[in-house]
């Protein structure tokens, strides 16, 4: 119910729908207050038993209203009902009920609940062994979970970014403000972040004084004082999530969430903020007392219900009691009673408490052992000193049992917290995160007045740790009181009392895990689930663990606490992926004939982040075997235009340019000269081949290297290692200049024809032999000429900058056509080099050596090289390995295919008799049958012999002949003249 | 986990590509097996300080020797892989 003249939100209407009700709420109201002014206490149903359940807190630690909110797609599950502000039109459903939230038939599992304690899975589902999968699993996954996911994509659009700062405040509460406030005086560059809407933390939801005025007030008078600094940046509605090595923070923004129209912004923003130092102030969260069905909807805590009734002006009943264990539950009493809330009882566990809330009644060392009423709560049995029981009837219950800080953050780089036995807490462990200085509530400091005086000088020293020099700001007086508790865990007595709500774990759990020997505060987590729903226990781990402790017989400080670890509020996964979706997942890299390759209908196939065209269809074929084996015929019969720029190109320059590829090379190229090309083969320095492809000495101190596309990245890496690493003294000096040229090659019988017809001076076969290479003029355009061929045709790659690229290839096809010729792809390309025997990385594939490809004598011996001493390992030149060797079938069965293996023709196909296997298979138009490149061992010495391949897979199994690698052409006339 | 690059100041680790221990600096000269087998495939694996080698790849191409703590996560400091070479 809403109290008139409470509350420090607008009365602005805003209408919204729950469960299928129009509802009418306030603007700044959340979902949670919204509901509670409407009297409705009963938000969910549990995950386990279903039992129903209300509003808990009144922050992000909430356990218990978790609701779906908007519609459709958008639908997001397991919303926080006491954080989702409200906005016109906003769509919230209960979940976890069917078929109502008021009717719930899973509500039976509540009665079986003797039955299905801690480790009743383990016990219960462990046989019949094939019951698993087939019945109990299927069972388990429909009643089980919270939530349901629409099965559509997510519509939303998230962002991510970066940020850096020299000081980051987590927090603004009191000492947060002051914090942010002394840092950003003394001149550093300040980020400050708050997970709600507005900054002052807990001084929003208390009724006290600052300096003379309302709290709330100072807090946005201070707000807006940091507001006005340019140093300082406020990020409201953004919770930090994680630290991280370095001052590595994360954070996620709710940008538009709390809006009903987006507008274009991203629904979340994940942050990475980096910051020289930081200050957490991340204040405390209070913690329950277990008893007698402590779970029902109307049962919250005493902070929270104070909250709703300074902050939303909301009181969560009529008749309302408080029960505690410390002072500051008082505080709710006399301001429930100062608004005009009945208060039925203020119950302290304390025997000696005295009544610090005025004229209520009040019940020093009592307790409340029972909570009656089942969809909300009716009354209360208290316990006397001297056992005599007492019932109240009474609409809300506000239970303290202490504050525990939120030392999340301080515990995300493995430091432990410390308990502190005078407030009976964990507090941080100093120097828990390097450069992070924890103030305020957070480290136990509890009154407004040591929060403000902490956050100031931990504000001030952080900036002064990084050359800041400032004074700490005037601190203003505020509320000092002590807080002074005595602990109470649980209450003792029958039934069931319940410790974490969200996954609904009880005190009889945590000792019966105690009792069969899950001892560990580890192995208890696990055992009962505590604390392992999405709100991690935040208001229970602690009760947990100390009734763990006495259970075993132990202390607090030796049971210890279970491992906090990010996020400290569920964070989703396509906030953390923001923009990685669909092509977003990695980027795509276009070669400058895409378009046009496009237009001709040319499907694309990815080569690492590239695209390449597989195909040209022309009209008439239905296949692509059938445009394939034309675009073969036409290389080897006119000219064929393929565009080769997705190779790597490193452009390399300097005197020991030379000097410096004998070493990564394999085979020697100091010996090359300028205008000439060389084929070179490098070696990992385990003697494997890494990478092969051509360089060019375009003149005495500038070279060309070609990478294999797919190796293009680690090529460069491993250059760059070499030189720093061996050859600093070397005067060579290299970059990759893979996007800076376009280049084709122009392979076939009439490709020099072709050629003739668009440079601007002809070549012939003496100016530019075979392994040539130089500078001409192409249609006015400055280009370089290759004459190498991976097709084994006459042919030449064309290099102009990129941005000539379209038109030349656009000229290069058009040409090629009139001469009956024309575009060839990847597939075309592919079976060219399987016909010549040449090698791709499905060859090269990371467990080959130069010998096994037959390019041992490549390494050469007049030189040291990468990976010269391990390629010469006994092992790696046995004979018996498996070299590579062509293959042909000669039985009824004609298809070959990549990664089937080799047997003997007589041998059984299993693994024992594995003599080789096919990496690449082709059907060769040109030889007309199938061929295939493969590892066979000793195969060199077996050209001639009969082999057996086998699929299992496919279940294919063909007899073939074991011949040279090269098939077509093998002495090469056709590369020259 | 943020690098200090000598070359371009303090950067994210998405920036680095790891590589591995430093020992990879010590090249045998010999061409014995043995000290090439340790060279390429023996590795410590130090609770505590250790060097590594991280490559700039999205930066300024540098190799660098970062000195780093694998239980406390400290950085102490990183020098270019080209400087030490030239020692």
């Amino acid at each position: 119910m809403r109290i008139e003249g409470k509350g420090r939100i607008g009365t602005a209407p805003v209408d919204y729908v729950f469960d299928g009700v129009r509802r009418r709420g306030r603007v700044g109201d959340t979902l949670a207050s919204a509901l509670m002014a409407d009297g409705e206490m009963l938000l969910g149903r549990s995950f386990k038993y279903h039992r129903p359940r209300g509003v808990v807190t009144a922050d992000s630690a909430e356990p218990n209203a978790l609701v779906t909110v908007g519609t459709g797609a958008r639908a997001e599950p397991n919303t926080r009902a006491t954080v989702q502000e409200l906005y016109p039109g906003l769509e919230a459903r209960s979940q976890n009920r069917w078929p109502s939230l008021g009717f719930d038939l899973m509500g039976v599992t509540d009665l079986a609940a003797p039955l299905l304690g801690a480790g009743f899975y383990y016990k219960t589902f462990m046989w019949p062994k094939s019951f698993w999968e087939k019945l109990y699993e299927p069972m388990i996954r429909r009643a089980a979970g919270l939530g349901a996911l629409f099965g559509a994509h997510n519509p939303d659009r998230y962002e991510k970014a970066y940020a850096f700062c020299d000081v980051l405040v987590i927090g603004g509460g009191p000492a947060g403000l002051m914090a942010a406030l002394a840092a950003g005086q003394s001149g550093a560059d300040v980020i400050l972040c708050d997970e709600g809407p507005r900054l002052g933390g807990r001084l929003l939801a208390e009724d006290e004084t600052i300096d003379g005025r309302d709290a709330a007030v100072w807090a946005q008078e201070t707000a807006e004082q940091l507001r006005a600094m340019d140093n300082v940046r406020v990020m409201t509605r953004t919770t930090v999530t994680g630290a991280f090595d370095q001052g590595t923070f994360a954070a996620l923004e709710r940008v538009a969430q709390h809006l009903a129209d987006p507008g274009g912004r991203p629904l979340e923003c994940f942050w990475r903020i980096a910051a020289k130092r930081s200050v957490l102030c991340a204040g405390a969260l209070e913690r329950h007392i277990a008893f007698r069905d402590n779970d029902r909807p109307g049962v919250m805590m005493a902070g929270a219900m104070r909250a709703y009734l300074n902050h939303w002006g909301v009181a969560a009943g009529q008749s309302v009691a408080v029960f505690g264990n410390n002072d500051d539950a008082h505080r709710t009493a006399r301001d429930m009673a100062a608004a005009g809330v009945h208060v039925a009882a203020l119950i302290d566990a304390r025997h000696d408490a005295q009544n610090l809330a005025g004229n209520v009644p009040f019940y020093p060392g009592f307790q409340v052992t029972r909570a009656h009423g089942r969809k909300r709560l009716e009354a209360i049995t208290l316990r006397a000193p001297d056992g005599g029981r007492e019932s109240i009837a009474v609409q809300a219950l506000g239970v303290s049992g202490g504050w525990n800080p939120a030392v999340h953050l301080t515990c995300h780089m493995n430091a432990r917290p410390v308990w502190r036995d005078d407030i009976a807490t964990f507090v941080p462990r100093d120097g828990a995160v390097p450069g992070m200085r924890v103030a305020g509530a957070a480290r136990g400091a509890f009154t407004t007045m040591t929060c403000l005086t902490d956050g100031a000088e931990a504000g001030r020293a952080a900036a002064q740790d990084i050359g800041f020099k400032g004074q700490s700001p005037d601190l203003p007086d505020a509320e000092d009181a002590p807080y002074r508790l005595r602990r109470l865990w649980a209450v003792e007595g029958k039934g069931r009392a319940w410790l974490d709500f969200q996954n609904d774990v009880t005190v009889k759990d945590v000792r019966q895990a105690a009792a069969e020997n899950y001892a560990s505060v580890e192995h208890m987590k696990r055992y009962t689930t505590q604390g392992m729903a999405t709100d991690q226990g935040k208001n229970s781990n602690v009760q947990a663990l100390a009734i763990l402790a006495d259970a075993t017989g132990r202390d607090i400080p030796e049971t210890g606490t279970t491992t906090f670890r990010p996020p400290y509020t569920p964070v989703a996964i396509a906030a953390m992926g923001a923009g990685a979706q669909g092509h977003g997942f990695a980027p795509q890299r276009f070669t400058t004939s895409h378009s046009a390759s496009v237009k001709m209908g040319a499907p694309m196939v990815e080569a690492g982040l590239w695209y390449r065209s597989s195909f040209f269809p022309r009209e008439g074929e239905r296949t692509w075997r059938q445009s394939c084996d034309r675009e073969v015929r036409m290389v080897r019969d006119a000219v064929g235009i393929c565009d080769v720029s997705t190779l790597g190109k490193i452009d390399l320059q300097g005197p020991d340019v030379g000097a410096f590829l004998d070493f990564v090379y394999a085979n020697r190229f100091s010996t090359l000269r300028p205008g000439r090309v060389r084929y070179g083969l490098m070696l990992r320095e385990d003697g494997h081949v890494m990478d092969d492809g051509t360089t060019a000495r375009l003149s005495e101190n500038q070279w060309v290297m070609t990478t294999t596309t797919a190796a293009a990245g680690e090529v460069m890496r491993h250059l760059d290692w070499v030189r720093q690493a061996f050859c600093a003294q070397m005067n060579v000096r290299f970059t990759s200049v893979t996007e800076a040229w376009a280049q084709f090659a122009i392979a076939g019988p009439k490709a020099r024809d072709l050629l003739n017809g668009m440079l601007d001076a002809p070549i012939d076969n003496a100016s530019f032999p075979y392994m040539a290479c130089g500078e001409v003029s192409v249609l006015g355009a400055a280009a370089r000429l290759f004459r190498i061929s991976f097709s084994g045709e006459h042919a030449y790659e064309i290099a102009v900058p990129a941005r000539y690229g379209a038109s030349l290839f656009e000229k290069l096809v058009e040409r090629a056509e009139a001469m009956g010729g024309g575009a060839y792809g990847m597939e075309a390309l592919n079976v060219l080099r399987i016909e010549k025997g040449h090698i791709t990385h499905a060859e090269i594939h990371g467990r080959t050596t130069a010998f096994d490809i037959g390019f041992g004598r490549m390494v050469s011996a007049q030189k040291d090289c990468i990976g010269k001493a391990m390629a010469a390992r006994p092992g790696l030149m046995d004979p018996e390995r498996a070299q590579l060797v062509g293959l042909r079938p000669i039985g009824a069965v004609k298809q070959l295919v990549a990664g089937a293996h080799l047997f003997a023709p007589e041998a059984k196909p299993v693994s024992a008799a594995d003599e080789g296997y096919i990496t690449s298979a082709c059907f060769s138009p040109t030889l007309g049958e199938t061929r295939a490149l493969a590892f066979l061992a000793n195969g060199r010495a077996r050209h001639g012999e009969t082999i057996k391949m086998v699929d299992h897979l496919r279940g294919l199994t063909a007899v073939c002949e074991v011949t040279d690698p090269v098939a077509f052409d093998p002495d090469g006339g056709r590369l020259r003249g | 986990m943020r690098l200090p690059c000598p070359i371009c100041g303090t950067r994210d680790r998405r920036e680095f590509y790891y590589q591995g221990a430093a020992s990879m600096l010590e090249r045998p000269v010999s061409g014995e097996l043995d000290a090439w087998h340790a060279y390429v495939h023996v590795r410590d694996n130090p609770a505590g300080r250790t060097r590594d080698l991280w490559h700039h790849e999205a930066g300024c191409g540098a190799w660098v020797i970062v000195e780093r703590d694998t239980v406390t996560h400290e950085v102490f400091g990183a020098v270019l892989v080209e400087d030490a070479d030239a020692d």
